[in-house]
């Protein structure tokens, strides 16, 4: 009874949320209503028992993207909302509707039985070296999705640099920092960006046998990049940088590195050698954490706003 | 004993809600900026400090317990920081009213 009242005021919240956010005055306004949704919703994830995406949903959808959005707002110009036509409007309503009841349908008349292959999974995972299953299915079956995610990543932060002007093509993100005033944010940064990097990498090597991984320590990690910056720590580096872009590329080129060499050596692109599954897999990982960090910390500290 | 550590928890807990409600009734009712800090921080602070203290014998493991005491002592540096800076913000775009209690 408590925890259907509990789920129900969570799903009232998440549809209250959702609809406050479309219907807010000003892009400040909307960004704060979808990090409160992505927070609701990584409630709404813990209560179905799902850690690794409610863990993804803080550290990624309700965060870095809501950071992401409100950069971006602050750098686009508020102009008038451009109000559709009737005719675009029903559309657009229309097709909104068909999907909201496509997957109703999915959700409230599954097959019987539902079509699963998760008893196969928990079989074969003790050949991955993983004891989290989510890890296994990301790392092992789906290991083409999680290598292509990390590249989309990678174009979105090209997408991101394009913004600049030409004549900062390489320069240095976001405008010249001021030397740090005393004040709280300095002295916050500095005690909380060691514990946050530590806290991070815990995160990504928890990841194997429990909730955590990758994606979410390095949303961490880049969090505290971050952080770092804005408190005028550090500047954001040169994105002409060797260093930098080897950084930035390291990751997936070690994933598609190992991927290619799977198919000599276990017969397929992106399949392990056996034996080798949880060095070759922890390799990949800690190759992908760096970069992504780094890709992550970059898009938030947006385009290159100053020369080389 | 058990009986005894089920009441404290559901104590701290139950006065741990209060002070999120009182905190919230305030970001809503009170009249400027740093008023509503106020309300809010002792949210994080005493709020969450109680409903941490009310979970402890919960926890399973020392070291659980331990995770959380930090959660909250995170969430309370982090809290404090942000309200620093809105407070100072505020002061310094409305000197008038919101710095009101300063002067």
């Amino acid at each position: 009874m408590m925890g259907l009242v509990l789920d129900g005021g969570i799903a009232l919240l998440t549809i209250g949320i959702a609809a406050w956010t479309i219907r807010a005055g000003d892009d400040f306004a909307a960004v704060v209503g979808f990090v409160a949704y992505g927070l609701v919703l990584t409630l709404a994830w813990t209560r179905l028992g799902a850690y690794d995406v409610a863990l993804t949903e803080a550290a990624i959808g309700g965060g870095a993207t809501g950071v992401i959005l409100m950069r971006a707002g602050a750098r686009v110009k508020p102009a008038p909302a451009a109000r559709a036509s009737r005719r675009a409007r029903i559309i657009v309503g229309a097709l909104s509707a068909a999907v909201a009841a496509g997957l109703s349908a999915i959700v409230l008349l599954p097959p019987q039985p539902a079509p699963s292959l998760a008893l196969e999974v928990r079989e074969h995972l003790a050949s991955t070296g993983l004891g989290n299953p989510i890890g296994g299915v990301l790392m092992a079956y789906r290991a083409a999705d999680t290598f292509l995610e990390t590249v989309v990543v990678l174009l979105a932060l090209f997408g991101v640099w394009s913004l600049g002007r030409d004549a900062h093509w390489g320069g240095r993100p976001g405008p010249a920092l001021r030397p740090a005033e005393g004040g709280a944010l300095p002295l916050f940064a500095r005690v909380l960006v060691p514990a946050g990097i530590v806290i991070g990498i815990y995160i990504v090597w928890v990841g194997a046998d429990a909730p955590g991984g990758k994606f979410q320590g390095a949303t961490l990690l880049a969090a505290m990049a971050i952080l770092a910056g804005m408190a005028g720590l550090v500047q954001a580096p040169a994105t002409a940088g060797r260093r930098l872009r080897w950084l930035l590329a390291a990751g997936p080129i070690v994933f598609v590195g190992i991927g290619l060499a799977g198919i000599p050596l276990a017969g397929a692109f992106l399949a392990y050698p056996p034996g080798f599954e949880k060095p070759l897999i922890l390799v990949i990982e800690v190759a992908l954490t760096v970069s992504l960090a780094a890709m992550l910390a970059l898009i938030v500290a947006g385009p290159t706003e100053r020369a080389p | 004993m058990s009986v005894l550590l089920g009441l404290f928890s559901t104590v701290a807990i139950i006065a741990g809600i209060v002070f999120f409600v009182a905190g919230t009734v305030g970001l809503l009712r009170f009249p400027d900026a740093l008023t509503r800090l106020h309300a809010l921080t002792k949210a994080d602070n005493l709020g969450l400090g109680l409903i941490v203290l009310g979970l402890l014998p919960y926890a399973g493991s020392v070291g659980a317990a331990l995770k959380l005491v930090v959660i909250w002592a995170l969430v309370q540096f982090a809290g404090a920081t942000v309200a620093q800076m809105i407070g100072a913000l505020a002061v310094r775009e409305h000197p008038t009213s919101a710095g009101r209690q300063r002067r």
